[in-house]
């Protein structure tokens, strides 16, 4: 039996190593593997916790949602950037400073 | 230490110690393979955690579907890309200074905040209404999706197909006429 902390220590680790990449990396697929680090934390916490809610089961199942979401939105975002590379002919957020033309 | 703490702490090193390598190594490649590892280990602490189908999922979704998706990205754009992501050599920059001690302020918040809360202390954790390991989630967790959570898994469905429709809109060429 792993203690409930523990989890949440894991998890807390890996968000901040999430942070860390979206606050410093240069080029945009590295900030969305850190979102990416942010978001498994986060399902990481909700399926821990989730050991006790047997019966509503909440945990797991926000736990499925959280991926689906991800999942959706990891598709979205790199069309974005492949549209912003076609554009920009580069990838590094800090270059990216114009909305249109 | 019995068998299980030893693999689960066995995993969870592995899952820190593979997303460090990954924001750190200067390789995209080699970062995005690694980010395999990761997931891959996370899924393994879902396994502890009792939930066998989101592991399940996890590898799916996220090994299956994610990774693969950004590989395809990253070989979509050309070698102009790749040059680019082997100028991070210019030094130890203030922006990364500043990042690490943001991230490293929150690391310390957060494990405070964990080590100072009485976790088994907690009232709704002590309900008796623990998932023990002979259980079925499976079981539960197609029963609940169909009745308590029918909702937001209509709107997860709605939401899917939005972004399916957005991908291939922002993905399409565009015609030069």
């Amino acid at each position: 039996m792993i203690p409930l902390s523990h989890f949440m220590l894991i998890s807390a680790g890996l968000f901040c190593i999430g942070l860390y990449a979206v606050l410093t990396k240069r080029n945009a697929i590295q900030i969305l593997i850190g979102i990416e680090f942010m978001i498994n934390a986060a399902i990481l916490n909700f399926v821990a916790f989730g050991k006790f809610d047997k019966f509503e089961g909440g945990g797991q199942m926000f736990a499925l949602f959280a991926i689906v979401l991800a999942a959706a939105g990891v598709a979205v975002a790199l069309a974005i950037i492949l549209n912003v590379y076609k554009h920009f002919k580069t990838i590094d957020p800090a270059k990216i400073d114009t909305l249109k033309d | 230490m019995n068998p299980e703490q030893l693999i689960f702490y066995f995993f969870g090193a592995l899952t820190l110690i593979s997303a460090l390598l990954v924001v750190s190594i200067r390789n995209l490649v080699r970062s995005i393979f690694l980010f395999f590892v990761t997931i891959f280990s996370l899924a393994a602490m879902f396994v502890f955690a009792l939930a066998d189908f989101i592991a399940v999922t996890q590898v799916v979704i996220y090994a299956g579907g994610v990774l693969v998706l950004m590989l395809f990205a990253f070989m979509l754009s050309n070698r102009e890309l790749l040059k680019g992501l082997q100028s991070t050599k210019d030094g130890f920059k203030l922006n990364h200074f500043a990042g690490l001690m943001i991230a490293l302020g929150f690391l310390f918040l957060i494990v405070t905040a964990i080590i100072n809360t009485d976790i088994p202390e907690v009232t709704w954790l002590k309900e008796n209404n623990i998932i023990g390991q002979n259980d079925n989630t499976i079981h539960q967790i197609g029963i609940n999706t169909m009745t308590r959570y029918i909702l937001p898994f209509e709107m997860v469905s709605v939401f899917l197909m939005m972004a399916l429709i957005g991908a291939a809109h922002l993905a399409r060429k565009e015609k030069r006429s």
